[in-house]
C-alpha cells in the first residue's frame, strides 16, 4: 500500500449520482491527484435544440436536469423572451420567482437526500426525501407533474396559480418550517456528521472564483455573490431576503449555506405569492425572432446558469450555449480533494449536487 | 432435570440399541461387533453434541435472521416508512432473499487468486459459525461448555480480519483490497478495548465460561451496574466489530462499493451478509452474557426468552444508533479506539480490579 | 476564518470600465452598452492581453462561459467574463478564419474557463494555444469529427 494507485471511482459507483468517473489516484488511503471524467451522459443537446422551433425546446429544457427542471425550464423563456423582445407580464413574473423557490427548495433536498446517502446515514435520506413530497405536491398542483414542470412558456407562464393555492403554500411552508429544523437537529447535533464535514474539502474564496464556482460553493467560501441580487432578472429585485454565506469554505459550510438558503427560499415564496399583482399571466410572442444574439444568466440551485443563444431569423434557434454551473464545479473539483482521505470523496463531491444531465447536456 | 443434553442422550441411546438389535439380527459378526460399538459411550456421546449442534445452529441461524427482520422493520420506523412488507409482518423477506441468492451464479474473477478467494470466505463463515457453539441460550441449551468459553470465543471472533484480508487481496481488485486493508486495522484497533472489557468481567466473576459469570451474575449483581463504562466502552467496540454504521468502513458502499466482498456473487455473498448479522447477534449475546445478566430473570418465562429478549433489545440499541449517524472515517475509527476506547478500558479493568481487592460482592 | 467579501454595491459604472478598455486597447470594438452588459469584438491577437487587462486591472473575478459560434463563413468565439465587484456581464466576441481556428487560451487566466475551452475544442474544434490540457472532453478520444460545426449533418452515420 506504499505505492500509488489510480482507482476509478465510477462510471457505476454507488456514491457517483448520474453516470460519471472519478479517478483518483492514492497514496495509501490518501488522494493525491483527481481527475473527474465526463462525457457518458452526452446527448448532444445543443445540437438537437438547434433543429427544434422555439416553444419545442421547452419541454426538452427540462430534461437538463431532472432535480431543478423548472429553473432550466425557466432560464429558457427567459432567454429566449430576451431574443424575441418581449416581456413577461407582472404577474408571471411573481408565479414564476414562488415556482423557481419551490424549485429551489426541492433541489436543495434532493441534494441533502444525496449527500445522506454518500455519507452513509439512510435517515438523512429518507426525511429530506419524505420533506420534498410537500413541494412536489404543490408544484404538481401548480403545472399538473412532478419531475418535468414544463411550467414556463416564452412569454409567460402555463396557467395562472390554481384555487386556494396561496393559502396551501403558506400551509405548507409554516409545517415545512417546523420539520426542516427536525432535519436540521439530525445533522448539527451529530458528532459523527460534523466530524465528517468540517474541516474537509477547503477552498478560499479568491481560489473559488478564479475556478469559475458559483452558487452555495462560493458562498460558503465567503463570496457574497447571488445573481438573484447582482443580476436581478423576473421580480427578484422587488424581494427583500439575505444572501446566505459562510466563512469556513468546507463541507460542513456548504451544507450549512444550502440549509440557510431553504429558509430564504421560503421567506421569498411567501412574498412572491402575497404581492403577486393580477393580470395576465402568458403573452403573445410571434413565431420567428430578429436576427441576434442575447446572453442571459440566473441563479440555479447550483450557481450561475447561462443561455447563450444566436437566432437567424428563422423560427428555429442558430446557436444554443448552455453554461451549466454543474460542468464548472466539477472542474474544479480536484484541488478540493487533494490531500483528503478517499472516505472525503462522497462528502466532497456530495454536497456539490452534481447532476450529470445538465453537466454532460 | 431434563435438560436437552439428556433427552437427546436418551434419544441416540435408543436409536443406536435399535441400529445394533437390527445389526445383530444379521448374525454376521462383523455388524454385530459394528452394533456393539456403536452402543458404546463415546459414540452415542459424539452423535448427541452433533444433534445438538445441528439443532442449536438452526435455532440460533433463526433468531439471527430475525435480527436483518428487526432491522429492516425497525430501520423503517426510523426513517418513517414501513420497512420489508413480504408475508407476515414482512418476515418472508428474508426467505425471499435467501432463495435469490442461492440461484444465482457463483462467478471467480479472472485474475484472482482462486483457492485464496474460496478459501477466504470459507474460513470467514466457519468462525462466525463456530462462534455459535460458544454462546449458550441457557445454563441447560448449549453445545459445549468448556472452562474457557469467553477465552475460545473472542479467540474465534479475532479469526474474521484475517479471512477478510485475505479475501480482500485475492479478489484482485483495489476496492476490495482497501476494504481488507481497513478490516484490519479497524478490527485490531477495536479488538483491545472489546478483550479488555471482557477481562474486567472475568476478573471480577473469577470465571471464565458463561454460564459461570452469568451464575455470578444471578447471585449477585448484574455487571452493568459497577462496570457501566466498560458496558460502554464494550457496546460502542461491538458496533464497530460487526462492521455495522457508523463503523462500517470495511465496507463503506459510497467509496468502496461493497468493500471486501465486492467480488464475491451467489450464496457466498449472501451468507457473508448474514453473517455480519450473525456477528451482530454474537456481540449483542455476549454483552447480555456479560453485563446484563444473560438468561436471568423472574421465571415466568423460559430462561432462554429472557436471553433472546435481552439480546433483541441491545440489538435495537445497534440500529439506533445506525438510524442516528453517519459513516466515520477510517482514521477517525482508529483514534477512537486507541484514544477514547482503549483508556476506558483500562479505566474500567482498574475498577474491576478496585472491587475485587475490596471484596465488594 | 477569513472576512466575507461582499459585493453589494458596483465599483465602477459600464461607461467606466468601456471607457478603460478602449483607452487601452484601440483595436478593441465596443459594440454595445446595456445595463450591466458590454459588448465587444476583438482581434484574436489582443484577446489574451485584454482579458490579463480584465481580470488584472478591472477585477473581473470569473469567466462565466466560452461559446463558439459557427457562422459558416467564419467561426466567432464568445467569451462571457463577469465581474462581480461591478456587476458587469462583458461579452468579448472574436472572429476566426475557418481555415485556422486558433485562438489564444484563457485557461491560464481564469481556471474556470478550462472545462469549457476542451469542450469547445471537443465540439467545434477550436484550437486554444496554450491551453494546459486540450483533450475531448463529452466525445470519445477516438472520435473524428466536431458535431457542433454546422457541416456535420445530424443522423449522419459517423
Amino acid at each position: 500500500m506504499t505505492d500509488e494507485m489510480w482507482i476509478n471511482m465510477g462510471p457505476q459507483h454507488p456514491f457517483n449520482h448520474g453516470l460519471w468517473n472519478l479517478r483518483v489516484k492514492l497514496k495509501g488511503e490518501t488522494i493525491t491527484a483527481a481527475e473527474p471524467i465526463i462525457g457518458y451522459l452526452h446527448r448532444g443537446w445543443e445540437k438537437m435544440v438547434e433543429n427544434r422551433a422555439y416553444p419545442q425546446i421547452v419541454p426538452l429544457a427540462d430534461r437538463l436536469c431532472y432535480g431543478s427542471s423548472l429553473s432550466w425550464n425557466h432560464l429558457y423563456c427567459l432567454t429566449a423572451e430576451r431574443l424575441f423582445g418581449v416581456e413577461a407580464p407582472d404577474r408571471a413574473k411573481y408565479i414564476r420567482v414562488a415556482a423557481l423557490e419551490m424549485q429551489r427548495i426541492t433541489s436543495h433536498l434532493t441534494w441533502l437526500m444525496a449527500v445522506g446517502t454518500d455519507l452513509g446515514s439512510y435517515t438523512i435520506m429518507t426525511w429530506s426525501i419524505r420533506e420534498r413530497e410537500l413541494f412536489l405536491d404543490l408544484l404538481c398542483k401548480l403545472s399538473g407533474a412532478r419531475m418535468t414542470y414544463n411550467y414556463c412558456r416564452i412569454g409567460g407562464v402555463r396557467n395562472d396559480l390554481p384555487e386556494n393555492y396561496e393559502r396551501d403554500v403558506n400551509r405548507t411552508l409554516d409545517e415545512f418550517d417546523r420539520r426542516l429544523r427536525d432535519l436540521e437537529a439530525l445533522m448539527d447535533e451529530n458528532e459523527p456528521f460534523l466530524m465528517r464535514t468540517l474541516g474537509i474539502g477547503k477552498m478560499d474564496g479568491r481560489t473559488a472564483m478564479n475556478l469559475g464556482l458559483t452558487g452555495p460553493i462560493l458562498r460558503a467560501s465567503g463570496v457574497d455573490m447571488d445573481l438573484r441580487k447582482l443580476d436581478p432578472y423576473e421580480a427578484y429585485a422587488d424581494m427583500k431576503f439575505e444572501v446566505c454565506t459562510h466563512t469556513d469554505g468546507d463541507v460542513y459550510a456548504r451544507y450549512r449555506v444550502r440549509m440557510d438558503e431553504m429558509r430564504e427560499s421560503m421567506k421569498i415564496i411567501r412574498q412572491a405569492l402575497a404581492e403577486a399583482p393580477a393580470g395576465p399571466v402568458r403573452v403573445k410572442v410571434p413565431r420567428c425572432p430578429p436576427k441576434g444574439n442575447v446572453v442571459c444568466r440566473v441563479e440555479d440551485p447550483r450557481g450561475e446558469s447561462l443561455m447563450y443563444m444566436v437566432s437567424d431569423g428563422t423560427e428555429r434557434p442558430y446557436r444554443l450555449k448552455v453554461r451549466s454551473p454543474n460542468f464548472v464545479n466539477l472542474s474544479a473539483s480536484p484541488p478540493m480533494l487533494v490531500g483528503f482521505k478517499i472516505s472525503d470523496v462522497p462528502a466532497i463531491m456530495g454536497v456539490m449536487d452534481m447532476c450529470i444531465g445538465e453537466t454532460d447536456r | 432435570m431434563a435438560t436437552l443434553y439428556t433427552v437427546l442422550t436418551d434419544f441416540t441411546q435408543w436409536l443406536m440399541d435399535l441400529i445394533a438389535a437390527i445389526l445383530d439380527w444379521t448374525k454376521l459378526g462383523i455388524l454385530s461387533d459394528l452394533g456393539d460399538w456403536l452402543q458404546s459411550a463415546p459414540v452415542v456421546d459424539f452423535v448427541t453434541t452433533l444433534l445438538v449442534a445441528v439443532i442449536y445452529l438452526i435455532t440460533v441461524m433463526m433468531f439471527a435472521l430475525c435480527f436483518i427482520w428487526q432491522e429492516r422493520k425497525f430501520l423503517g420506523r426510523f426513517m418513517d416508512r414501513r420497512g420489508t412488507q413480504v408475508g407476515v409482518l414482512g418476515f418472508f423477506q428474508n426467505f425471499a432473499d435467501g432463495i435469490k441468492v442461492v440461484l444465482k451464479e457463483h462467478i471467480v474473477p479472472k485474475d484472482s487468486d482462486h483457492a485464496l478467494f474460496e478459501m477466504a470466505i470459507f474460513t470467514y463463515l466457519a468462525s462466525t459459525f463456530m462462534l455459535f457453539g460458544c454462546i449458550p441460550f441457557s445454563d441447560n441449551f448449549y453445545v459445549i461448555d468448556v472452562n474457557l468459553a469467553v477465552l475460545l470465543g473472542i479467540a474465534i471472533f479475532a479469526f474474521g480480519p484475517f479471512s477478510i484480508l485475505v479475501g480482500g487481496w485475492a479478489s484482485n481488485n483495489k476496492y476490495t483490497l482497501i476494504g481488507g486493508m481497513r478490516a484490519a486495522a479497524q478490527l485490531i484497533a477495536l479488538e483491545i478495548p472489546l478483550l479488555l472489557c471482557v477481562v474486567s468481567v472475568v476478573v471480577l466473576t473469577g470465571d471464565l465460561s458463561f454460564v459461570g459469570i452469568v451464575a455470578w451474575q444471578e447471585e449477585n449483581i448484574w455487571l452493568i451496574f459497577p462496570l457501566c463504562i466498560g458496558a460502554l466502552t464494550f457496546f460502542i467496540a461491538a458496533i464497530g466489530e460487526s462492521e455495522r454504521i457508523p463503523f462500517d468502513l470495511p465496507e463503506a458502499e459510497a467509496e468502496l462499493v461493497e468493500g471486501w466482498a465486492t467480488e464475491y456473487g451467489d450464496i457466498r455473498w449472501g451468507l457473508q451478509m448474514a453473517s455480519d448479522y450473525f456477528r451482530a447477534y454474537i456481540l449483542c449475546a455476549l454483552f447480555t452474557m456479560l453485563f446484563l445478566g444473560g438468561w436471568a430473570g423472574p421465571e415466568f418465562i423460559w430462561a432462554e426468552a429472557w436471553f433472546l429478549a435481552k439480546t433483541f433489545i441491545v440489538f435495537f440499541f445497534f440500529i439506533w444508533v445506525r438510524a442516528a449517524t453517519v459513516r466515520i472515517r477510517t482514521d477517525q475509527i482508529l483514534k477512537l479506539g486507541w484514544r477514547r476506547l482503549l483508556p476506558l478500558a483500562v479505566i474500567n479493568l482498574l475498577i474491576a480490579v478496585a472491587l475485587k481487592v475490596a471484596e465488594v460482592f | 476564518m477569513s472576512q466575507v467579501i461582499v459585493y453589494d454595491k458596483p465599483d465602477r459604472s459600464e461607461e467606466e470600465v468601456a471607457s478603460a478598455i478602449r483607452a487601452k486597447f484601440p483595436s478593441v470594438e465596443l459594440l454595445k452598452v446595456a445595463p450591466r452588459r458590454l459588448h465587444f469584438r476583438a482581434p484574436r491577437e489582443s484577446l489574451f492581453e485584454l482579458c490579463k487587462f480584465m481580470r488584472d486591472e478591472l477585477a473581473f473575478e470569473h469567466a462565466s462561459c466560452v461559446t463558439p459560434v459557427d457562422y459558416l463563413d467564419h467561426f466567432t468565439v464568445v467569451y462571457h467574463i463577469s465581474s462581480w465587484t461591478d456587476h458587469i456581464l462583458a461579452e468579448v466576441q472574436v472572429d476566426l478564419p475557418r481555415d485556422d481556428p486558433t485562438v489564444d487560451s484563457i485557461a491560464p487566466l481564469w481556471g474556470g474557463a478550462n472545462w469549457h475551452e476542451r469542450e469547445a475544442y471537443d465540439l467545434m474544434g477550436i484550437v486554444f494555444k496554450g491551453h494546459p490540457d486540450l483533450r475531448r472532453i463529452m466525445l470519445p478520444e477516438e472520435f473524428r469529427f466536431h458535431p457542433l460545426r454546422k457541416d456535420f449533418i445530424v443522423g449522419r452515420r459517423v
